[in-house]
């Protein structure tokens, strides 16, 4: 009998935690199904109109910045790229930082982890400007390459890797030194499949950290051909209900993402072997 | 010219610990030799060096008459089974057979070949599709032993391979590995700290203790004969009784009791060696003691007992109708006996 109130209440406060987080989000896509008069009069929805497809259309193709020059495809379309190419770069840099690490006498290699894992006190916002320059020097302003590369190495990514990769056997590299593979082979055959959950976890946070990025690519643009999503928000100017909607769609890429690694994310995260 | 040899090889880790010290040892062709001692007294680094998985400090190993001092692991044409078996986890049973063929440039159907070959022989010809997790410990021991199998190798390395499988299945694998290497006819070197193992497996056994060879020589010349006091302690189940005592012209006395040794040994600080089993006890025994515990095996009982402080075991038919806290008589033959000298630890 006690087991079954206290699983109620565990159920009820699991309730809670979920509508605190949903009801926000449902408000606003009910509501980005109205007219923008409609909730101009009647205030915020909680059921859905009419106006889903109108809205999410005009949203979608409408020009939209300062010189009306980007639409929100568009958008999607650069910040899909910048956080892919940071969240791959970002790993494959940092599965070779901690397989240089782990796996080669390199001398000092806990110091030069250490190094690596310090820069975690640095934040981007810190080296903003040192970063613009040298991108700028190398003329990257205004270019993927430029929105991508100084945020594509990851030290907690690096240090991920290397603590798992510390707990693989030796035996095994010592069978596989034997069976006649090479330190390349070595990596390729064994250790990326033997990482790929990890892999997948890693992913998705650079996904998510990349999507999110603001200030780093507010600064690194200067045309509006290479706005994101983030920067797209705060410029959506227009009626309400498209800013709704905007909202709402700049939510569906990482949860696409999370929805399609999910099992592997959960596995990565809990990973002890 | 020895199949394997190796020449005074000495091992000194970066600490400073010395695991082998100036060992050397000649192994023939096709022989089945056995690396046996206590754990850490350097038997798995010796294998580990022949691998080539460890360096070599000083001295120098060659194979089929070359010197592999220098040579990469994976060029020595050797084949090992970890203690852990070390399978691939991510791979199925035939990719992890057929890793070090493909390594080799070898031709998908004579990979094929060989593997189903070795599968049939091993009798995991059914697991082939199965990843290493799915298996039973018995079957990955298979595996692991195919794997190495599968190369046909120069030489067989084992590290204690049996030590994770339970009793019985160890003694099947310890069969199944004996047959499977008379089969092949391959050179294998096999290290385990199991004396049964040892005495079972082996042409020949190398003793080691404290990175020294203590004796090389044939389970049976091991066991009747051995050259040191640890060797003597080490081989043999139950242990050999050893006796501290002083010998004056060949008498030894161990407290009250004495023995004529037949001969005119004159050793300050000797040590007297008797087997369990060669302790003869009958009524007409000259040697008397009680049992202070008796262990019923089935056919066999082991008796503890001791004589002027000095505690000591023997074996005998369960048949003897004895219990503890008994007296019984017993007999020593001077010709069963083992003397060491304690200083040196050698056979006298």
């Amino acid at each position: 009998m006690t087991r079954y109130i206290s699983s109620t209440i565990n159920h009820c406060i699991l309730l809670i935690g979920l509508l605190i987080m949903i009801v926000p989000v449902w408000i606003i896509f009910a509501s980005s199904t109205h007219s923008s008069l409609f909730i101009n009069t009647n205030g915020l929805q909680f059921f859905l109109g009419d106006n889903f497809i109108e809205n999410y259309s005009r949203v979608l193709f409408k020009k939209s910045g300062f010189f009306n020059e980007i639409t929100a495809l568009k958008m999607f379309f650069n910040s899909f790229v910048m956080a892919t190419g940071i969240a791959t770069l970002s790993v494959i840099t940092s599965l070779m930082a901690a397989y240089g690490l782990v796996y080669f006498k390199i001398k000092f290699a806990t110091l030069i982890f250490w190094l690596i894992f310090i820069t975690l006190l640095v934040p981007l916002e810190l080296r903003i400007m040192p970063s613009y320059i040298v991108m700028s020097k190398l003329n990257l302003v205004n270019t993927f390459a430029g929105l991508i590369l100084p945020i594509s190495a990851s030290a907690i990514a690096t240090f991920f890797f290397r603590q798992f990769y510390k707990s693989i056997p030796d035996e095994l590299l010592e069978a596989a030194k034997l069976d006649g593979t090479s330190s390349w082979r070595f990596f390729i055959d064994f250790l990326v499949p033997l990482s790929k959950t990890m892999i997948a976890a890693v992913f998705i946070f650079m996904f998510v950290f990349g999507y999110n990025q603001y200030l780093w690519p507010l600064i690194m643009t200067t045309s509006e051909q290479y706005w994101t999503v983030v920067m797209g928000l705060k410029t959506m100017y227009g009626s309400i209900s498209d800013r709704f909607a905007f909202v709402i769609m700049s939510m569906i890429p990482p949860v696409v993402i999370i929805v399609f690694l999910q099992k592997l994310f959960i596995q990565g995260i809990f990973q002890n072997k | 010219m020895s199949f394997l040899e190796l020449q005074n090889i000495t091992k000194i880790y970066p600490n400073g610990t010395k695991a082998v010290n100036e060992t050397s040892l000649n192994i023939n062709k096709g022989e089945f030799v056995v690396f046996v001692g206590p754990s850490g007294c350097g038997k798995s680094t010796l294998l580990r060096m022949i691998a080539g998985l460890e360096d070599i400090t000083s001295g120098e190993i060659s194979l089929d008459g070359n010197i592999i001092n220098n040579i990469d692991p994976s060029e020595r044409d050797v084949a090992m089974v970890f203690q852990n078996y070390a399978l691939y986890p991510h791979m199925s049973v035939f990719n992890n057979m057929s890793y070090g063929l493909k390594n080799r440039g070898i031709s998908k159907d004579e990979i094929n070949n060989k593997v189903n070959d070795v599968a049939k022989l091993l009798e995991i010809d059914q697991l082939l599709t199965r990843k290493p997790s799915m298996l039973s410990g018995g079957q990955r021991q298979r595996v692991a032993m195919g794997r190495a199998i599968v190369r046909n190798p120069k030489i067989f390395l084992f590290d204690e391979p049996l030590s994770n499988l339970d009793a019985k299945l160890r003694n099947q694998m310890r069969l199944e590995i004996k047959k499977l290497q008379r089969q092949m006819d391959v050179t294998s070197i096999f290290v385990t700290h199991d004396q049964t193992e040892a005495m079972t497996l082996g042409d020949r056994i190398v003793v080691i203790n404290n990175g020294v060879v203590e004796q090389v020589g044939t389970p049976k010349e091991i066991y009747s004969k051995p050259n040191t006091k640890f060797v003597a302690e080490f081989i043999g189940s139950p242990q050999m009784n050893l006796f501290q005592c002083k010998i004056e012209n060949g008498l030894a006395k161990i407290s009250d009791m004495q023995i004529n040794l037949n001969n005119s040994l004159n050793i300050q600080d000797a040590c007297i060696g008797v087997r369990p089993d060669d302790i003869l006890v009958s009524d007409q025994g000259e040697y008397s003691s009680s049992a202070n515990l008796v262990e019923y095996l089935g056919s066999d009982m082991i008796i503890y007992s001791s004589v002027g402080g000095q505690e000591f075991s023997c074996k005998l038919s369960s048949k003897i109708n004895l219990k503890a806290g008994d007296n019984f008589k017993f007999d020593i033959s001077p010709s069963v006996l083992h003397i060491f000298d304690n200083t040196s630890g050698q056979r006298a």
